[in-house]
């Protein structure tokens, strides 16, 4: 299993940054399901955190830890400098959370719920007023304010969900799968308010299955799997913890097949398939003379594709059981 | 801000979104007020000559509705829980409660705004049931000013007790569903009392249950402050019920809203 074999990156930059958060040994079952099985995780203030796994992984659950919601069982805890066990309340006043579901009382209109939230952070009435205001107007929702919240489209309900955790100014922000269920459109939008976040110095704390969400906004990404962190790092550092680069050659006739494989020899192959991996980094060069060497030793694939490595490898690798997404990578041969 | 000036300050703005919702939202609350309007003019228009012959010997529906009414209106209180545990666990199951946890906000003020807000309905409802109760000929005999005082006091301490019960039974429900189930005791209990008939005229063996759990005692408090009949020791009792309840729903609930959320 790969995940056994790649080591958890610990990079040391932005060690002059204070911990945003800071988990360590972060343990959490339910009745015999271990949920998350020590996990550790350091995200430097201002940044964004991606945390990456399938569904079951233990997102959801490692978010709702770090934000008060659900007590861990183990693990020395501090969000923005405040331990979690000890000192609850403190961790809340410095937090915004955006849960998988959306935390905006359907019954209430936009605007209601705006107010709500501003006096739960005791606002004055007129300071609660103009924040509500403003926050709808940048969220586009001015013209919805006055219908319930349980009229809205999905994305609308993201949007407001957010405008209504940051009426507190929060320094950190817990964003759990921001854009699941959301069209094209929405989930750019919330990539783009994502973005915005992050120029004004929050940190940002968000989970994700999608990999490309991931690479997209996060400055440090970690693979979680079965309750344990498979790989940290940066995206590109994450692609390069696996040679998924390389050149596929496919073949409709098995003759031709096992001729070309026995002819080439470094190749990794899926019989199944009738295909054959030659490893490549995609340059131009390589290519070229990738398919010298093939027309040399007199062998034409049907199919030719050129496979440069993405998140989805390192994902795929760390986190791959028994059903990968799509079929050509389950025979994935790491050289 | 003082902690006490917090835990007021958060209250309050729960009890303003409950009653919001409340407001904008009415069928629950006034499907619930239909049983005991109902009840009231079945026992007696329908039922009263009968009934009336059988507790006192001649037939006088005049003397069956004073005779019904306290009971009906502490009935009105129970029907009304029923709504509180349902929206209680309807406001479990959604994510802004979530969001309510994980805000620097005092904590019990979730549950407190329920029981304030239900205790305004419960308050509500009773003038509406007393009023058609008025409308159909119930009248206070000999009650003091001081007698009525006691009488509002004893319904808004009942529907205290019985709302933070009601809340509780809302929080171990996983759907609101479950909820209105759970809630039934809230319902059924009054037409186990002393409301429709007197518990000297019940079977002996049943007797005891329906003599001293809740609604009986308080039902013969509010019966003697407004008309005037032996309260007894059903003054002491009721009271006694009351907090007990209160106490014992209090912590189940803070208990239970304490815990982790599933």
């Amino acid at each position: 299993m790969p995940s056994s074999v790649m080591p958890t990156s610990r990079k040391s930059d932005g060690r002059s940054l204070p911990d945003a958060v800071s988990a360590i040994g972060l343990r959490k079952s339910y009745g015999d399901k271990v949920v998350l099985d020590g996990i550790d995780l350091r995200i430097p203030a201002g940044t964004v955190f991606a945390l990456l796994g399938p569904n079951g992984a233990g997102k959801t659950t490692a978010v709702k830890i770090l934000s008060t919601l659900v007590t861990a069982d183990a693990g020395d805890l501090h969000v923005d400098g405040h331990d979690l066990t000890t000192d609850p309340q403190a961790v809340r006043a410095a937090i915004g959370v955006t849960g998988q579901f959306s935390a905006v009382d359907g019954l209430i209109t936009g605007e209601e719920n705006m107010l709500l939230m501003a006096d739960l952070h005791h606002l004055s009435k007129q300071e609660g007023r103009r924040v509500a205001a403003e926050l709808l107007e940048r969220f586009d929702l001015t013209d919805a304010a006055s219908r319930p919240a349980s009229t809205y489209s999905g994305g609308m309900k993201r949007r407001l969900d957010i405008a209504m955790t940051l009426v507190g100014n929060p320094r950190i922000i817990f964003l759990d799968e921001p854009t699941t269920g959301l069209d094209p459109r929405s989930r750019h939008t919330m990539w783009g308010i994502i973005r915005t976040l992050v120029t004004s110095g929050v940190t940002v704390f968000l989970t994700t299955q999608y990999l490309d969400e991931a690479d997209e906004l996060a400055d440090r990404i970690a693979v979680l799997n079965n309750g344990r962190i498979a790989a940290e790092g940066t995206a590109d550092e994450l692609k390069r913890l696996i040679p998924g680069g390389h050149v596929r050659l496919r073949f409709t006739d098995p003759a031709a097949y096992h001729s070309a494989a026995s002819a080439l020899e470094e190749v990794s192959r899926d019989d199944d398939a009738l295909a054959l991996q030659i490893p490549s980094d995609g340059s131009q060069r390589e290519l070229r003379s990738i398919l010298d060497w093939l027309d040399s030793a007199g062998i034409e694939a049907d199919e030719l594709t050129v496979h440069t490595p993405d998140l989805d490898d390192v994902f795929f690798a760390l986190t791959g059981n028994d059903q990968p997404a799509q079929p050509h990578q389950s025979k994935e041969t790491v050289r | 801000m003082s902690a006490i000036a917090l835990a007021v300050r958060d209250s309050n703005t729960m009890l303003r979104r409950n009653l919001l919702h409340a407001r904008r939202y009415p069928s629950l609350t006034l499907n619930l007020l239909l049983t005991p309007i109902m009840l009231l003019l079945l026992f007696v228009y329908i039922f009263g000559d009968v009934m009336s012959a059988g507790i006192g010997g001649n037939a006088n529906r005049a003397d069956y509705i004073a005779y019904i009414v306290p009971g009906l209106i502490l009935m009105t209180i129970g029907s009304t829980t029923i709504g509180t545990a349902v929206s209680v666990s309807n406001d479990m199951t959604e994510g802004i409660i979530a969001r309510f946890r994980t805000m620097a906000i005092h904590r019990g003020s979730v549950l407190v705004g329920h029981v304030v807000g239900s205790v305004l309905q419960c308050i509500a409802s009773v003038v509406l049931v007393g009023a058609v109760a008025v409308a159909i000929g119930f009248r206070s005999t000999d009650a003091t000013p001081l007698e009525w005082l006691a009488a509002l006091g004893l319904l808004a301490l009942f529907a205290t007790a019985f709302t933070w019960i009601a809340v509780g039974m809302g929080l171990i429900s996983p759907s609101p569903e479950a909820a209105s189930n759970n809630a039934l005791p809230m319902i059924l209990l009054p037409l186990l009392s002393s409301a429709f008939i007197p518990v000297e005229t019940m079977p002996g063996w049943f007797r005891p249950f329906a003599e001293y759990q809740p609604f009986t005692p308080a039902i013969e408090t509010l019966r003697g402050l407004l008309l005037g009949t032996e309260i007894g020791h059903n003054g002491w009792l009721a009271l006694a019920w009351c907090l007990a309840l209160t106490v014992l729903g209090y912590l189940w609930s803070t208990a239970k809203f304490n815990n982790d959320p599933k």
